[in-house]
């Protein structure tokens, strides 16, 4: 099949794309403006495949300063997008953590310990201090909170009722078609197979959807992006080390409560120091409430559930949310390298979009508006190619799209963030005052990288819960939990002294129920299993299983040989098991394989 | 049957029977809360309905099959781009609400009018479908109130299989209880059948038929006509959510037996 215009990937930048590009595509008269060239005497034929059941399954926690998404829509109205609301007040707090469990440096178990004497001048409060002054590079104060599955379904609808544009969801595209130098097209996942792949009942094979420019959109653990990643590689010096797994839920808050819309909370320092928290309320008493787990978290134990419940559960948070209902729930993964993780722009055929794009701005800690803004920009070249009439080569977009990307403010902010987190590593009290000296400095002084990120292949429980927990114990935990054919971290996180979640059936529930009633995760039959084990002797000897302990759905568990199980009825598709196989590292390639499918969550709320 | 069937297929939208639904009082008459914050699908009865119609005119050359679809048009719009990739259709939408708290007399009377509207319908060769049951907490009833006031006397519900005979009469195929099936035959068009789950699975995603319903769904959604449908017709004294207790246990390779076992035993002991 071909088309003119082959987009892979519903997002914000796909929607800032398309709605660009659709605005173009028609006369005063409302005759075409473009005529296609896959299909003679038709319009332009631009159609967007998205991998989710729905255009508004996605999941991100959103505030944003929304400059580039206002840009595209000047008289925005917040109230015309459900669950949209303009920020009212903002705070970053730093959570101290009441049960004395988490692991903390000893600067930072001193910092506390004064704190709790001194009060923090009057601000200290449920265990929380609330700092005084947000860093203006931070500061969303003139944004809007958003639900990004809302928004996304908004932008889709009206894209959609243009009829210039067609967004066909339920469609995931398997890989890209790569010929010449260049890309040429999609090929779309095969339907009608078992587990393994092989041809089943109504088998039907992935339709090769091949077009003049493929507008690359899926994100950081898309199929598309990753396999011109592997075919191309990466500009020299680049590459995407760092992640973080985002994990959300939306919460109707009690009738009581007394949060006011708008408001967004920032937090630090709790359930452990390295994971960010934030709260954002929405229109009609619904929040949204999540954490960020990253990948220099150096623990084994790195159960994103587990933690975002005992964050919840934080007095300062608590306060507000007892009482509430969960009403929906979902996990994705960051790409955390910022525009060290940037891939060619362009090449010939293609072009790159968005979070899979490395725009996410990582001081700032936003990455919805420069998403939209980089599709913007993609598409005003676009036009501007289709007027001339020059064809999509590398040349071509790289005059058109990549240096208008480079002149704007979403590049120019890029540049001072990219080095602005080299300090976590080190600590978390580095990894903060390397943000401010980079956000106050715009970029020009910053913390020197550590050589080499620690190798995920050299956490060992020993070393992380030395003095903690004897080795011997550690052992007999790791026999059990293999015995059991169960994940360590709720017994090593009891043997620290966490508490049990006191479970109420209305918010705090268990994980498998929150895979239920919060995101609805669902596995269309006649699909293949889209996460693989390569090397299954590699994960045989592979302890502790990062895959196992991460994965938000529970969806990868240990296997009966040592070889982790997957079931993709569970699987949310947050792409956390891509970035933590311990043997995807020093330069080896991962040893799961995450390909494209289809399912996972059904909820329109996060 | 040289010219083929003219199947009208009636479906609506539900929403994804997978989410939380919580009924509310509102001054226009009971709702579900957040409705429009929920993700829809093509009422699951219908859906059935619809993929066997497919599969029957593609069986039977010169036969084409309408979608007649009433929702909320932003709702409807969603869910086409699911559904117009799997079957060929035209569609016929109505904008209205389809919360499932409608009279299904008021419902009936909306599609029949805009059925008998379809340009070039013909009743020798119509065949009238839908699913037997919804998922929006109807009664049940619309369909066969439609054929009512279409005329239609040959009525079939809870249909499982339909044959086309040599001599162009259907054989059809009606759930009964013990599952099994009564077999009926009519002499042909026009009838009306309410499908049960008939035995088709869901058909796969195909670009290229997506891409040619598209040419006449979203005209067709640009055209629904809003409708107020008769909000004064029924009146609900209260309405509340059902009674449930949620008790998960996810559980792999147990037997039907043991299943079955551990049900029983949950029932004895309520």
């Amino acid at each position: 099949m071909a088309v003119d215009i082959a987009c892979v990937g519903f997002g914000p930048a796909m929607g800032g794309f398309l709605t660009t590009l659709s605005r173009s595509l028609l006369n005063a008269d409302g005759t075409p403006r473009f005529e296609s060239a896959s299909l003679p005497g038709a319009p332009l034929q631009v159609i967007c495949y998205e991998r989710a059941e729905g255009l508004g399954f996605g999941v991100s926690g959103v505030v944003t300063r929304a400059r580039g998404i206002r840009g595209s829509f000047p008289e925005l109205n917040p109230a015309q997008i459900p669950m949209a609301v303009p920020v009212r007040a903002e705070k970053l707090v730093y959570l101290l953590d009441p049960g004395k469990a988490s692991r903390r440096s000893l600067a930072l178990r001193t910092i506390d310990r004064l704190i709790r004497t001194f009060g923090a001048l009057g601000r200290f409060w449920d265990e929380a201090v609330e700092l005084p002054f947000i860093p203006s590079f931070l500061r969303k104060h003139d944004g809007l909170v958003l639900s990004i599955g809302q928004f996304n379904q908004w932008v889709g609808e009206q894209l959609t009722s243009s009829g210039l544009v067609q967004i066909w969801p339920g469609t995931p595209a398997s890989g890209p078609l790569i010929e010449n130098n260049g890309v040429s097209g999609v090929r779309l996942v095969d339907q009608g197979t078992d587990l393994s792949g092989a041809p089943a009942e109504g088998f039907m094979p992935g339709m090769d959807v091949r077009a003049a420019l493929t507008v690359v959109g899926d994100g950081p653990v898309g199929a598309v992006g990753r396999g011109i990643d592997a075919h191309f590689g990466l500009p020299q010096g680049h590459g995407i080390r760092e992640w973080a797994l985002g994990m959300k839920m939306v919460i109707e808050l009690r009738e009581d409560c007394s949060l006011e819309p708008g408001t967004v909370f920032h937090t630090f320092g709790f359930p452990e120091p390295q994971i960010f928290g934030f709260l954002y309320v929405h229109p009609n008493r619904m929040a949204s409430v999540g954490i960020f787990i990253p990948s220099w978290f150096r623990s084994p134990v790195r159960t994103a559930y587990r933690y975002l419940q005992h964050f919840i559960l934080h007095p300062y948070l608590w306060r507000h949310l007892e009482g509430g209902t969960l009403k929906s729930w979902g996990a994705k993964s960051l790409q955390e390298s910022g525009r060290y993780g940037e891939p060619f722009l362009a090449g010939n055929g293609y072009a790159r979009i968005g979070e899979g794009s490395g725009s996410t701005n990582v001081l700032a800690g936003s990455g919805v508006d420069e998403a939209w803004t980089t599709g913007v920009q993609l598409a005003e070249a676009v036009i501007q190619l289709l007027e001339q009439k020059r064809p999509f080569t590398r040349e071509n977009l790289e005059k058109a799209y990549v240096r208008r990307r480079r002149a704007s403010w979403v590049d120019q902010e890029s540049r001072v963030a990219c080095d602005s987190r080299n300090g976590f590593p080190y600590g978390m009290i580095p990894g903060l005052l390397g943000m401010a000296i980079a956000g106050f400095s715009r970029g020009k002084m910053f913390i020197r990288a550590r050589s080499e990120s620690p190798p995920k292949a050299g956490l060992s429980l020993e070393e992380v819960y030395a003095g903690r927990i004897s080795a011997e114990e550690l052992k007999r935990m790791g026999d059990e939990a293999i015995a059991r054919g169960m994940p360590l971290h709720d017994q090593i996180m009891n043997r620290c002294g966490w508490p049990e979640i006191p479970l109420d059936g209305k918010l705090l529930v268990s994980q498998q129920d929150a895979l239920l009633m919060g995101g609805s995760v669902q596995a269309p039959p006649g699909y293949a299993n889209h996460v693989v084990f390569v090397r299954p002797e590699v994960c045989r000897n592979c302890e502790p299983k990062l895959c196992v302990e991460m994965c938000s759905g529970q969806a990868i568990t240990r296997g009966e040989d040592g070889v982790p199980s997957f079931d993709r009825e569970k699987c949310v598709f947050c792409g956390a098991c891509l970035w933590n196989c311990r043997a995807g590292t020093d330069g080896e390639p991962s040893n799961v394989d995450f390909r494209a499918g289809a399912g996972g969550l059904h909820s329109a709320l996060n | 049957m040289s010219m083929g069937y003219q199947i009208v297929v009636c479906g609506s939208i539900v929403p994804d029977p997978l989410q939380t639904l919580e009924p509310i009082d509102t001054p226009a008459g009971p709702a579900l809360k957040n409705e429009m914050l929920l993700p829809a699908v093509l009422d699951p009865w219908a859906g059935h309905a619809l993929y066997e119609a497919a599969n029957l005119a593609s069986r039977v050359p010169g036969s084409k099959v309408w979608l007649v679809s009433l929702g909320a048009k932003a709702k409807l719009q969603q869910v086409m781009m699911t559904i117009a990739q799997k079957v060929s259709f035209e569609l016929l939408a109505i904008d209205g609400p389809a919360s499932g708290f409608v009279d299904a007399h008021s419902v009936a009377e909306i599609l029949a009018e805009a059925i008998t509207a379809i340009p070039c319908l013909d009743r020798s060769r119509l065949l009238l479908f839908g699913g037997w049951e919804s998922a929006s907490r109807g009664a049940g009833v619309t369909l066969q109130l439609i054929g009512e006031r279409l005329g239609i006397l040959d009525q079939f519900q809870g249909v499982d299989q339909v044959s086309v005979q040599a001599d162009g009469s259907l054989e059809i195929l009606e759930r009964i209880e013990s599952g099994r099936h009564q077999v009926s035959s009519c002499s042909g068009p026009p009838a009306l059948l309410g499908w049960a789950t008939g035995s088709l699975p869901e058909p796969r995603n195909n670009p290229q038929i997506g891409m040619v319903n598209m040419r006449t769904v979203m005209p067709a959604l640009q055209r629904a006509k809003p409708t107020t449908l008769g909000q004064n017709a029924l009146r609900y004294r209260s309405v509340s959510p059902p009674k449930q207790q949620r008790q998960t246990r996810v559980v792999k390779d147990l037997s039907a037996d043991e299943v079955a076992g551990e049900i029983v035993e949950w029932i004895a002991r309520k």
